[in-house]
Formats: structure tokens, sequence, C-alpha cells
């Protein structure tokens, strides 16, 4: 074999050379090549011992019970499936287990990303009950502004907008300029931000959905979840073949056309509330 | 009896068995066997204690949501490793993006890291034992390590200090074994060339000092 780089020494010393024979060879034969694998291997050495002098505090004997403690109120137990209706009851004794026993609070539903999704939602349902009674025909039935149809129409026209932004972020991210092969970089900083900041918004929305017994959504929701959270856990800088492999992900679920479908549902299901579905409508045609 | 009551004793697989099952209080037998481990690699990936314990019990929350998906021939011990570093690279991400909007850049610019270690040793010698006394110079360990991208940083702590290997780092990174073997290069290189100045010279005075000895 031609000399190993560096890249392919220091491979050779973690033991994780693909051609760890050859190169076991070429150093056997090469006086430059073993020269430098030794002064490599000797800086490495001093190098790790080096950081080894970084001390880990001692958490204490008591740590793991101190760990338990602070999670045991947050676990759920793990119920039995159930079959039929009973099982959308389950559903429902897990949301509400989960938000009153702390487990939203766990996993940081008032950090400042989360906290603004749902002062949003929050916000929607005051506007959305306003524009409810500004809007609503004397023959519309009393029984649909009931709570529970409040918070379904609030949550339609949210998703509606989730689906569109996320719509958006995703067909650019599909359209973005790269070689298959290129070596070159690509920042996809921006879309990974925007893909961070719609994951908290998704993770409310299908929750909430959840709640209000709509599975449809709330599958679609979790298949979108798997898809930002693919592109949110993406370098900030990509080349041509990891770019490729992104739009594989979101072309092999069909999640663009599954959120283009729902988001469609979604604009019929609100033409019954016109004051709400303009914002809606507008948002989607920018896509 | 014994595998009922949660004992110490009882392997991961019972424990995880019986959490499966609907026995909540199983599951703490996982957590106070791991919790340990979970939180040295947890404070080498954040760097300090407060991210580090936020991280252990985070990882512990998400490997029970999860746990259904958790092959039974797998070790517990690992997937919570890849589910702390992967949440962790979250967390330190979202952190440094906050930081970045609030403070000025140069304090972590890696010449600067260079500079002040190469201020640590006028003399040229510091033996290994003088480094590990060096409190500064810890400091400045700590800031090469820092100035790795999170990404950079699980990938060399994961494989240096804690032996994983490059499938199970891959796994953390939600990476393939090419990029993440990349990875572990460019932390590795990056670390030399910050470090240089100071760990080529104490290799140099351990050479000295062997040489003397022989």
């Amino acid at each position: 074999m031609t000399h190993p780089s560096g890249e392919e020494l220091i491979a050779y010393r973690e033991g994780e050379a693909a051609e760890s024979a050859a190169v076991a060879e070429h150093l056997r034969e090469c006086d430059g090549c073993r020269a430098k694998f030794a002064r490599l291997n000797e800086e490495l050495t001093a190098l790790f011992a080096a950081l080894d002098t970084l001390e880990v505090p001692d958490p204490g004997g008591d740590y793991g019970q101190r760990v338990w403690k602070e999670v045991a109120p947050k676990l759920q137990p793990k119920l039995q499936p159930l079959r039929g209706d009973a099982s959308r009851d389950v559903e429902r004794v897990r949301w509400r287990q989960g938000l009153f026993a702390g487990q939203l609070f766990g996993e940081g539903l008032f950090t400042p990303r989360r906290f603004a999704a749902f002062a949003g939602v929050a916000a929607l349902v005051v506007v959305a009950f306003f524009a409810g009674r500004g809007v609503r025909r004397p023959d519309v039935p009393v029984a649909n502004n009931s709570p529970v149809n409040m918070r379904e129409k609030v949550l339609l026209l949210a998703v509606g907008e989730h689906l569109g932004r996320s719509e958006m972020m995703l067909t650019e991210l599909s359209n973005t300029e790269g070689k298959k092969s290129g070596a070159q970089l690509i920042d996809i900083s921006i879309e990974q931000k925007r893909a961070e900041d719609l994951l908290s918004e998704n993770r409310l929305y299908r929750q909430t959905a959840m709640e209000l017994g709509d599975g449809r959504i709330a599958n679609v929701l979790d298949d979108l979840e798997r898809v930002l959270l693919d592109v949110a856990h993406s370098p900030d800088e990509v080349n041509g073949a990891q770019l490729q492999a992104i739009r594989e992900r979101i072309e092999t679920g069909g999640i663009l056309f599954k959120v283009r479908v729902v988001g469609e549902e979604l604009e019929e299901r609100q033409r019954a509330t016109p004051a709400e579905s303009g914002k809606l409508q507008n948002n989607r045609k920018k896509v | 009896m014994t595998e009922r009551t949660g004992s110490p004793l009882e392997g991961d697989a019972g424990a995880i068995e019986r959490t499966l099952a609907g026995d909540r209080d199983a599951y703490r037998v996982l957590v106070e066997r791991h919790s340990a481990s979970v939180f040295r690699l947890a404070y080498r990936l954040t760097g300090n204690q407060h991210d580090a314990e936020e991280v252990v019990q985070e990882a512990f929350l998400r490997a029970y949501q999860k746990l259904e998906q958790f092959e039974a021939r797998a070790n517990f011990g690992t997937w919570v490793y890849r589910i702390a570093a992967n949440y962790s690279i979250d967390r330190m991400r979202q952190k440094r993006t906050e930081d970045a909007r609030r403070e000025e850049p140069s304090s972590r610019a890696p010449e600067s890291v260079e500079r002040s270690v190469m201020n640590l040793v006028p003399d040229g010698r510091p033996s290994p034992e003088r480094l590990a006394q060096n409190v500064e110079l810890r400091k400045q360990l700590a800031r090469a390590l820092d100035s790795l991208t999170q990404a950079e940083r699980t990938a060399f702590v994961m494989r240096h200090w804690h032996g994983c290997g490059i499938e199970e780092i891959a796994a953390a990174l939600e990476s393939n074994s090419g990029a993440t073997k990349n990875t572990v290069f460019r932390a590795v290189q990056k670390l030399r060339t910050l470090l240089a100045p100071v760990v080529g010279q104490a290799a140099g005075a351990r050479a000295m000092g062997s040489k003397g000895v022989a």
C-alpha cells in the first residue's frame, strides 16, 4: 500500500482502520512511516494522559437513589394494552397523568420555546373563542361551541398552520442545491434551527390531538416528528451525500404527501368556521 | 420471591421485564445501578455538574418511555449511554446557540486557548505530575474540549473515556460509521493542534525522564 495518511494511522491506532493488516504490513517495511507512527503514538498517549487529569466530581454514594427520587414521580405506569374504546381512555388517562404528574414539566415544557408554543395555542384559544362568537350564525347549534368543539377548532387551525410551516421547511430542504457526491459542505443550519422549533410545537400538538382522540392527526404528527428529529439532529453543514440521505428520509416515508393531504383535509374542516380559516388558507398558499 | 422485590442483585434483563409488565418500581434497580456511570459520561459531555445531572434524569426518563423498543440482547447500560449522549448534544447545542447570542465570541476562540496554554509553560519542561496539579492547565484542557463541536466532543468522550465502539457512537450521533470515524478523527486532530504546545513538551519531558531511568 502507499504511505498511510495521518488519519489512517490514527484509525489504525484506534483499531478502526478498514485496512489494518495492510497498514501493519506497511509499518513493518517502511522506516519513515514507522517513525511517524511512533511519534504520533507518543503524542496521542501524552494528549490523552493530559486529558485524563480532568476530574469528574463524585456525585456521592447515594446518587442513584437521588436520581430515582427525581425520576420516579414522572414515570407513567406501563399499562397493559386494552381493546376498543377503552384504549383511547387509557391514552387520555396517560395524558392527564403525564401533565399532572409532572412529565411534561420534566421534559421542559416551560423552556422558552415550548412556553412560546404553549402561549401560542393559548392565544389562539382566545382569538378563536371571540372569532367564533363574532361569526356564529343563528342556525348553528349551541353544542358546536362547547369547550371540546372549540378546542378541536383551535387544534385544526394551529395544526394547519404548523403543517404549512413544516411543509415549507421540508420542501426548501428537498430543493437545496447540492451534488450527490460533492464534498463541498452545504449550510443547513437555518433549516436545522427551524426543525428544532417545529419539533417543540409538533410534540405539543400531537399530545393535544391524542387527548382529543384525533388519531389521524396524531399519527401524521408522529410521522412528521421523526423527520423533524432527523433534520434537527443533522450537522450544521452537510456534504452532498448527507443531504441526499436527508432527502431520502423525507421522501421514503412520504411525509410531504401526508402533510399535504391532511393539510387539505383540515382546510375542508376549517371551512365551517370561515373567520378562522382565512389565516390558514393564506398560510398554505405561501407553500 | 427475591426477583419480585427488586433486589440490587437482580439482573438488568429481569428488571426490564418486570418494568414492562407494569411494575414501575422495578425500574429503580436500573436507575440506581447505572446513574453514576451515566453521570460521568454526561459530565464529560457537558463540562458542568448542573447540565450533567439534568442529562442523567432526562436519559432515564426517555429510556423508560422507550423501553419497549429496547432489544433484549442489547446492553441496557450502553443503550442509556446512547440516549444520554444524544440528549446532551441537543441540550448543549441549544445552550451554545443561546450563549452565542449573549456572549462575545473572543473568549472561546481556539487560538486564544492555544496562546494561553503556551503561556502556562514558560520553562518548557512541565512534568506529568505538575500537569496534574496545575488547576489552571486543567481549565485550558477543559476549554480545548469546549472548542469541539458537540458531536465531536460526544464522539471523543464516548470513544476515549467510555470505550464505546464506532457503531454505538454512530447510533448516538444518528450518523453512519464512516462519518463517525471522521468525527472522532476531527476531534483528535483539533485537540492535538490546540494542546500541542503543552502536551508535546510533556511527552518530551517524559521521554527524557524514561531515558534517564534506563
